[in-house]
């Protein structure tokens, strides 16, 4: 780790500021990737400001048809949350199967969503659920959000505060894992909110998290395990390492699909 | 009776400390006005170094010194030197180049240690080596083997073809004949996966230096703190034995990566006096990855020629092993005599011939791993062996065991140097195939199908050889050192006991095992014994801890002083009974006169050695404290049979062991709950070389699996619950017939493993799947069956 200033924020508003105020920023929430990356000197940040004491970045809200996980909420409490475990299953089940449990009592949902790691398994629910990203200044759509792997469209010093999950009728999330790391070797999400389908994967894009659209086609008129295993994805665009091939990948999108179908019910 | 003695399951005595967070690992201690170092590391494979400019990082703050290549060449440092020197065919011997402490002139692998920078603090260290300017002439790496004999780049510019050796074991002539008249031969390819060993606790050094005494110490994490004492004081450093204190305090896991003598303690301890302060320097996880030595990295073609019953009638095979850019401590004797010399397996193949080459890379090097050697063989004999049971339409239970040796014919003489003492490989093999319920395997089968999954049923038989020794056997094989094992034995004024023991427990339950010994040899609770090793200025010597050999050869040295003490303690019972020595009798921590009622505990026996009032001094010394060395007859041979059942998720190619069954003859089991734990952690790493753990470079000699993010470590949730026991022979070649069981787990399992997914495809037409068998491999091989199926 190379020297830094340490600071904590007691809201959003000193957060941003001392953000802006510092030469180069950065916010830790969670700090389950930046501490790693610092402790690796891939990162050289002048201050870190830490979110973890702002109590309004805390909590779970239930909008009725929709469900508001505010940004500093950790993986632990979404996972046993009664609201998420009783309008959006599918969320609650995610986040209890994210890294072990020394990464579910300290990682947050904020955290994760603007890393946008390209295995992360929470961009995935972002975008197979239609949310909405609420940052310090605006509302942002999980379809123009996540931006190419590792980026998203927020600007410099922009917070994000929560996020806002419509709730779906049916969802499910199936996540092959890598064997080393755990993160998704493929993960997809499946759901139908407000009549429309939505599958989005993980771990498998070389830009991060994306859209099956063959697979919503094919599910759109016919909701079913056999309809989503009879697509043959393509392999154009995923990734290749050595733990799977593009071609392997894009089996397992198919395959993970139909189990989530399965799954949703 | 003490409770505590041989065959007591008495708990871990040492594990309070190390779950309270107690223990003493190298990393936990500080000397006063310590230093911190930190090594700046080759990013390159292959380069030369044209330049290595300090003077940005001499001047940065809080650094105190820094050394580079150069300057340890023009103190004189020496080479770090091998262990066991392999011959050619041709008699001559093995290629031994130079290897600096710091690299000087050319760097060798990823790693490779090019500078030291010694400061106030770890992080100032490191930022200095950071402006340490370092001209790389970098040159083409040689990573794999193929290439690297090609010869076209030279890791070493006096080592042609990269061939360290080309060494060859058994008659080829009696196996060209066998295979003449031959109704089968059966062939296999192979590769024995690279492993990153993983201790848990990362490797670490502090060295001092006493300019009043000119006394070195090294803390260090080591299997064998005198081996180290031995190799670094005499060969690259030459500080005298006296003058070299090592001590290898708690440590964290070996798994023979710490045997060897690292460079980064010929460096500390060098700089500690060029410095005349300490250094500390503890390896981050990412520099453990990269640079402790690896394991396994073999590639062979075998054949076996077989009867028309299916009896073995020979078995030839040819292997290239990779020993990585330098020769390490035993990186020459591991892929010979303790892997080839085991050719003969469990069975009664009359013929065998194995050529071996080394063949240096621009890769870490590579050594020792948990059964060294002998996993690759059993690896190599058990595939070889189901593969011809399929060629040839026999069953594999009926092939092997029609090919077994028998229990009558021990003594058994192999083709290939090896005599077992002892065994009985039939018997093992039937507990294995009962607790398995083997002969139930089909109608599991059959259950899976429906499910969708593919079941399969792989068998490993095996028998290992540990405890390396006879000394003037290994000697006249090319090692450098003897193997026997010391010990002394210290019964205090009141009856407690020190035993000062040569071997080294870094998680292996010395603590426990060793006072079970002496609790049955003194009839005193294990509480009243203290089992110190690890430290030269203690310990009298010692050899170390690997190839399962404390027991069987430390064991009896300890069991020998006891008796020691035991045959003086009688003669001072006798002198202050008024009997004659022949009458006094030692039983449950009592000596008595035969006949009589008279009476003496131990503790009285020794406190009238340490106040000899009564004392007969013209006959004997005072005191109660006895060393001896001890050196076994020959190797002990463990052996047993592992059986392992798979599911396979044919649409992910997911493998999940649904059960494995080890029946093992480890001879005497001095601790059942220990002997359990070793078994069932090298049944984890076994699982894990055959599914999980694969070491991958790039082409130019880039580690592409440096962290846990891509390095697959075996987790409990890949594992299942383990069937475990323990039967069979008692240990001929040392009087506490033991046998060693700290590496069976790890020899026998893999085969197990890759037979049980090969038959669970083998409906598919599946016939091949290298380790690890990671699901992308697996549904490739279902997608390419399916390719040819559809074809034909």
């Amino acid at each position: 780790m190379y020297q830094f200033n340490y600071q904590k924020a007691g809201s959003a508003d000193e957060a941003t500021s001392a953000v802006a105020a510092a030469d180069d920023g950065r916010f830790l929430a969670g700090g389950m990737t930046l501490i790693p990356t610092l402790k690796q000197r891939l990162a050289q940040p002048s201050d870190l400001v830490d979110l973890a004491d702002i109590g309004d970045l805390v909590g779970i809200e239930d909008g009725g048809d929709s469900v508001t996980i505010k940004a500093m909420t950790r993986h632990v409490d979404v996972a046993n949350s009664d609201v998420v475990q009783s309008k959006i299953p599918a969320l609650a089940g995610l986040a209890d199967n994210i890294g072990d449990p020394q990464v579910r009592n300290r990682g947050t949902i904020g955290g994760s969503v603007a890393n946008n790691d390209p295995a992360a398994d929470y961009p995935a629910a972002v975008l197979a659920l239609n949310a909405t990203v609420i940052t310090n200044q605006r509302e942002i759509a999980a379809e123009s959000f996540f931006d190419g792997m590792f980026t998203t469209v927020l600007e410099e010093g922009e917070l994000i505060t929560a996020v806002r999950f419509p709730v779906p009728e049916k969802a499910a999330y199936t996540k092959f894992p890598n064997p080393a790391s755990r993160y998704a070797l493929v993960g997809v999400m499946v759901a139908q909110t407000g009549g429309e389908t939505r599958v989005a994967v993980t771990g498998a894009g070389q830009d991060g998290v994306f859209r099956a659209s063959d697979i919503e086609s094919a599910l759109s008129g016919n909701w079913s395990a056999d309809a989503a295993k009879g697509v043959k994805m393509s392999d154009d665009g995923l990734n290749t390492d050595i733990h799977a091939s593009a071609e392997y990948r894009a089996h397992l999108i198919s395959v993970m699909a139909s189990r989530a179908v399965t799954a949703a019910g | 009776m003490t409770g505590t003695g041989i065959g007591a399951s008495v708990k871990r005595v040492e594990d309070q400390r190390f779950l309270t967070g107690n223990g003493n690992y190298t990393d936990d201690i500080n000397r006063p006005g310590q230093s911190h170092a930190w090594i700046l590391r080759s990013p390159h494979a292959h380069a030369t170094l044209n330049s290595v400019d300090i003077s940005k990082a001499v001047k940065a703050e809080g650094v105190i010194a820094v050394f580079t290549g150069a300057d340890m060449a023009a103190d004189g440092v020496g080479s770090i030197p091998c262990g066991w020197q392999i011959h050619n065919k041709d008699g001559s011997p093995m290629m031994e180049p130079g290897h600096p402490p710091l690299a000087h002139e050319k760097v060798r692998y990823v790693g490779d240690q090019v500078a030291i920078v010694i400061a106030a603090t770890r992080d100032a260290a490191r930022d200095a080596a950071e402006l340490i300017e370092v001209d790389y002439g970098v040159l083409p790496a040689v990573v794999d083997m193929d290439s690297a004999l090609a010869g076209g780049t030279l890791v070493h510019d006096d080592v042609p073809n990269n061939r360290c050796f080309d060494w060859e074991i058994g008659e080829k002539d009696a196996v060209d004949e066998a295979f003449a008249k031959a109704d089968h031969v059966v062939s296999i390819d192979l590769v024995n996966n690279r492993l990153i060993p993983n201790a848990m606790e990362p490797r670490a050094a502090i060295s001092d230096f006493d300019r009043s005494t000119s006394q070195y110490t090294l803390f260090t994490t080591s299997q064998n703190p005198h081996v180290i004492r031995l190799l670094m004081g005499a060969f690259v450093l030459q500080i005298p034995e006296h003058k070299l204190r090592v001590v290898a305090p708690d440590v964290g896991g070996g798994f023979g990566s710490k045997i060897f003598h690292y460079a980064e303690e010929a460096i500390l301890t060098w700089a500690a006096a060029k410095v005349h302060q300490p250094i500390k320097w503890t390896a981050e996880r990412s520099e453990s990855f990269a640079t402790d030595a690896h394991g396994r990295d073999h590639e062979s073609h075998a054949e076996l020629a077989l009867d028309k019953s299916g009896k073995f009638l020979g078995l030839r095979v040819a292997t290239k092993a990779n020993i990585g850019a330098y020769l390490s401590t035993f990186g020459s004797s591991v892929p010979t005599y303790l892997y080839a010399t085991l050719m003969a397996g469990v069975y009664t193949t009359p013929a065998i011939y194995a050529e071996v080459q080394t063949v240096f890379t621009n890769t870490v090097p590579v050594d020792a791993y948990r059964g060294a050697g002998r996993p690759e063989c059993t690896y190599l004999l058990e595939r070889l062996v189901t593969k011809a049971a399929r060629d040839i339409g026999i069953d594999p239970v009926e092939l092997r065991k029609m090919n077994m040796i028998q229990p009558d014919q021990y003594p058994y003489q192999t083709p290939v140097a090896l005599q077992y003492d002892c065994g009985d490989s039939p018997a093992t093999f039937e507990s294995a195939l009962k607790a398995s319920d083997y002969a139930g395997f089909e109608k599991r089968r059959t259950d899976a199908e429906k499910s969708g999954k593919l079941r399969g049923i792989g068998i490993s038989t095996y028998i290992e050889a540990c405890g390396i020794a006879p000394s003037a056997v290994a000697g006249a094989l090319g090692a450098r050192a003897g193997l026997y094992e010391s010990a002394q034995v210290r019964v205090h004024p009141t009856g407690s006991v020190t035993v000062y023991t040569g071997t080294h427990s870094h998680g292996q339950g010395h603590e426990t095992t060793f006072a079970q010994l002496v609790s049955e040899s003194f009839g005193i609770p294990i509480d009243q014994i203290e089992i110190s090793h690890g430290d030269t200025d203690q310990v009298q010597f010692g050899m170390g801890t690997y190839g399962s050999r404390s027991l069987a050869v430390g064991g009896p040295a300890i069991l020998n002083a006891c008796n020691k003490v035991i045959d003086k303690a009688k003669k001072i019972a006798a002198h202050i009974m008024e009997a004659d020595v022949s009458d006094i009798e030692f039983a449950d921590g009592k000596f008595t006169v035969a006949g009589t009622d008279k009476e003496m505990a131990f503790a009285e026996i020794s406190l009238a050695a340490y106040v000899p009032h009564n004392y007969p001094i013209e006959e004997i010394e005072p005191g109660l404290d006895e060393n001896a060395f001890y050196d076994p007859l020959n190797f002990s041979f463990p052996g047993g049979a592992h059986i392992c059942e798979v599911e396979i998720d044919p649409e992910t190619g997911d493998v999940e062991v649904i059960s494995f069954t080890a029946v093992d003859d480890v001879g005497r089991v001095v601790n059942p709950m220990i002997v359990e734990g070793q078994v069932h952690g090298g049944l984890a790493q076994g699982l894990g070389q055959a599914m999980l753990e694969g070491c991958v470079y790039d082409d130019d000699g880039q580690l592409l699996t440096g962290s846990y993010m891509d390095y697959t470590m075996p987790r409990a949730d890949d594992l299942p619950n383990f069937s475990v026991a323990t039967q069979g022979v008692m240990g001929a070649s040392n009087p506490l017939e033991v046998k060693g069981v700290g590496e069976v787990g790890a020899i026998g399992s893999p085969p197990a493993v890759i037979n049980a997914i090969l038959d669970a495809l083998a409906p598919l037409g599946v016939d091949d799947i290298s380790m690890p068998a990671t699901s992308q491999k697996v549904w490739q091989a279902i997608q390419e069956s399916n390719v040819r199926q559809a074809a034909e």
